[in-house]
């Protein structure tokens, strides 16, 4: 996982085909899922990641060699990996899975694993959660899993030449600053960048970057679940509150409820 | 007429003698109404597709189009109409996205996209701010097109790349006293030596104020009256001057001027095409406008609509939701047939023409049909917000005033139907 040359280093960016965020979500008539024939796009978390290894590409023209974009999804994720192409990736990776078969976050990571050790990546730019799931723990289960030092929730992102890596996380009590080396696993926040709108010539460029295609068996992978998801139900209508008008009044009225 | 109901491709027969039925005593004769009519399903392909199919190219241009309007024109279309100019940052988006050159060659800096992708751009902009869907289409459609069709290669090699990444362009065809009757031209183009001289005005040209490149047609021999028409591309420091920018009604921040040429000298190298076959130029590029506006017409009418009906599934009145009253709901499904309607008529026209088909009567078809609407829809759109739709807070009415120049520019009403009337009377007269 050294770095080919000291200066030169492999971008992995894992991006994830999720419901638009702008969607108005519904419980699914099965109640044990969300309506799914909505508008997909991609993670915003993970267009955030994109766009980071673009910039740091764009910042130091020496340092990065490439960026690949991966997806682990059915045949639709091919249009995310070819967004994140018009973006300025490089090549992409398909790991195509079966239709209606949600994918794990360990699976995810297991995959990303097994992309990671047949070729060579310096740097794993990915989004800190996928607004479907919002497990957040892809990218602490791959670093575990590899072996890997890893700066989540980052902010601000700084990579040298030598290999050195500084990173900015956001944490509940502020900023908190990390300086570690490559290899490295960054997961992304909303306020690292703001990312880039996919221009018309890019979109036609993308059309003859590379998409790699592997069936799970081809990597030696196992999509099986190991959770089973019991029920999905809408959270209880928000009843109204009622004001009150002092504070005595406040504390008898939750006696009589029984909070205090 | 029976006629109507055999397959088209039986009618060729003469006429039948009938038994004697009132109608035999007409002997009316049954022409060849096949004639000149489009085969509808030639060439048959295996497995048609709907109007709704794009390519993957033409989606995320879609996208793209879609989110650089409500980022960047959303929150500056209100004041760009308030103060009638074009933000300079609306621009500068538009060239750096490559949806200032979607159809011109890689090889000339430009997006190298299908004409749908043209359309889906005009339309995505208009339900934002018709005034940059305009700009977008102008350039696009009758700038960019004209040159990459007519051009010679040395002229394409010099305007194109412009074009395409930092100069508008703009389109000059129109006069004061030349509208509709755009052959009646009085701007001359007078030989002297290697250069042509230019004298005359032009009126309600678009994108002039933001301009740099103009295409403008005038009359290199006015005894041959519109044979002599010729199209030439000049630079504005040759001469080209604003004499008087237009307020208008809608599409305010689209500057629309009045332009003066004063013995504008212009080199022969710049004419595009062949003297004399200007006319022919401005006919058949202006079909392809015309579907460029029918896709800002069916913008502007569902930008509205969309508006409209968010905004009546939140004000309620008498308990519920404004929009669950069975009249409003039936409004909106009226509305969205028509919008749905013009939408297919303005894809169905795009594809035609990216088929090599021709197109002529389905294009005036769109533009008429998509202006029309788009009125309709954005009027009731308003009514639909009730007092509020009615204030310039919300964005409702400036689609409406945005709506009615749909039925005058690039071809009037009266002139798409017209068109369309020629072209039926072709079928049934030989």
């Amino acid at each position: 996982m050294r770095p080919t040359l000291p200066s030169l280093i492999h971008i992995l960016v894992p991006v994830k085909r999720s419901i638009d965020y702008a969607v108005k979500i519904r419980v699914a008539s099965d109640q044990k899922g969300v309506d799914t024939s909505v508008k997909h796009s991609m993670n915003p978390f993970d267009e955030i990641a994109v766009e980071e290894a673009i910039k740091l590409r764009e910042r130091s023209k020496e340092l990065v060699e490439s960026i690949t974009a991966v997806s682990i999804g059915p045949a639709k994720s091919v249009d995310t990996i070819r967004t994140a192409l018009a973006m300025g990736a490089d090549t992409g990776i398909h790991i195509t899975t079966p239709e209606n078969v949600t994918v794990e976050p360990v699976s995810v990571a297991h995959a990303l694993k097994a992309v990671v050790e047949k070729n060579k990546y310096d740097l794993i730019i990915m989004g800190k959660q996928a607004i479907d799931d919002d497990s957040g723990s892809t990218g602490g289960m791959l670093a575990g899993m590899l072996g890997w030092s890893q700066a989540s929730f980052a902010s601000k992102l700084e990579v040298e030449s030598s290999g050195a890596v500084k990173v900015t996380r956001e944490i509940d009590g502020g900023l908190e600053k990390l300086e570690t080396k490559l290899p490295v696993i960054v997961t992304t926040d909303l306020r690292l960048n703001e990312p880039r709108f996919a221009t018309l010539p890019n979109i036609m460029k993308a059309k003859k970057k590379k998409i790699e295609s592997f069936k799970p068996e081809d990597l030696g992978l196992d999509f099986k679940p190991r959770m089973e998801t019991i029920s999905v139900s809408e959270p209880p209508v928000r009843q109204g509150g009622q004001k009150v008008e002092s504070v005595d009044e406040l504390i008898s009225r939750m006696k009589s409820a029984g909070v205090v | 007429m029976r006629a109507c109901l055999r397959p088209i491709s039986a009618i060729s027969r003469p006429a039948l003698q009938r038994p004697s039925t009132a109608m035999a005593s007409r002997s009316f004769h049954r022409s060849t109404p096949a004639r000149n009519v489009q085969e509808i399903t030639r060439p048959a392909i295996e497995t048609p597709v709907s109007l709704w199919n794009f390519t993957e190219e033409e989606e995320m241009i879609r996208d793209t189009v879609r989110r650089f309007a409500q980022d960047v024109i959303a929150p500056r279309a209100r004041e760009m109409d308030e103060n009638e100019v074009m933000d300079k940052e609306v621009v500068n988006g538009l060239f750096e996205n490559g949806l200032m050159g979607i159809e011109t060659s890689p090889d000339h800096d430009g997006s190298g996209c299908s004409f749908t992708s043209a359309i889906i751009a005009v339309e995505e902009l208009a339900k934002v701010d018709a005034s940059v869907a305009v700009l977008c289409d102008v350039h696009n459609t009758l700038v960019n097109t004209v040159l990459r069709l007519y051009g010679s290669e040395d002229i394409k090699k010099k305007w194109l790349p412009g074009l395409a990444t930092n100069t508008v362009g703009s389109f000059c065809l129109s006069e004061p006293n030349a509208g509709s009757d755009a052959f009646g031209l009085q701007t001359t183009a007078k030989e002297d030596g290697d250069h042509y001289i230019i004298n005359g005005s032009k009126a309600w040209i678009s994108n002039s104020g933001e301009a740099d490149t103009f295409l403008v047609f005038a009359n290199v021999d006015p005894s041959k009256g519109y044979k002599g028409i010729t199209c030439f591309v000049m630079s504005k420091d040759m001469g080209v001057q604003i004499a008087k920018k237009e307020k208008k009604l809608g599409i305010r921040s689209s500057s629309t001027c009045v332009l003066s040429f004063d013995d504008v000298r212009v080199p022969k190298e710049n004419i595009v095409g062949e003297i004399g076959k200007g006319y022919k130029i401005a006919i058949e590029i202006l079909n392809e406008g015309r579907i460029g506006i029918a896709a800002q017409m069916v913008g502007v009418a569902q930008g509205a609509f969309d508006h409209a009906v968010a905004y009546a599934y939140q004000r309620k009145q008498f308990g519920k939701y404004i929009g669950d009253f069975q009249a409003m709901g039936h409004q909106f499904a009226d509305a969205a047939i028509k919008i749905e309607a013009a939408r297919l008529l303005c894809y169905n026209a795009a594809r035609l023409k990216e088929e090599g088909r021709p197109f002529t009567k389905e294009a005036a078809m769109a533009k008429y049909y998509a202006s029309t609407i788009a009125q309709q829809v954005s009027g009731s759109a308003i009514e639909w917000a009730g007092g509020v739709g009615f204030t310039r807070d919300l964005p409702l009415e400036k689609f409406w005033r945005d709506s009615k120049i749909g039925a005058i520019y690039e071809g009037t009403s009266n002139i798409q139907l017209e068109t369309i009337a020629k072209l039926i009377r072709k079928q049934y007269v030989s």
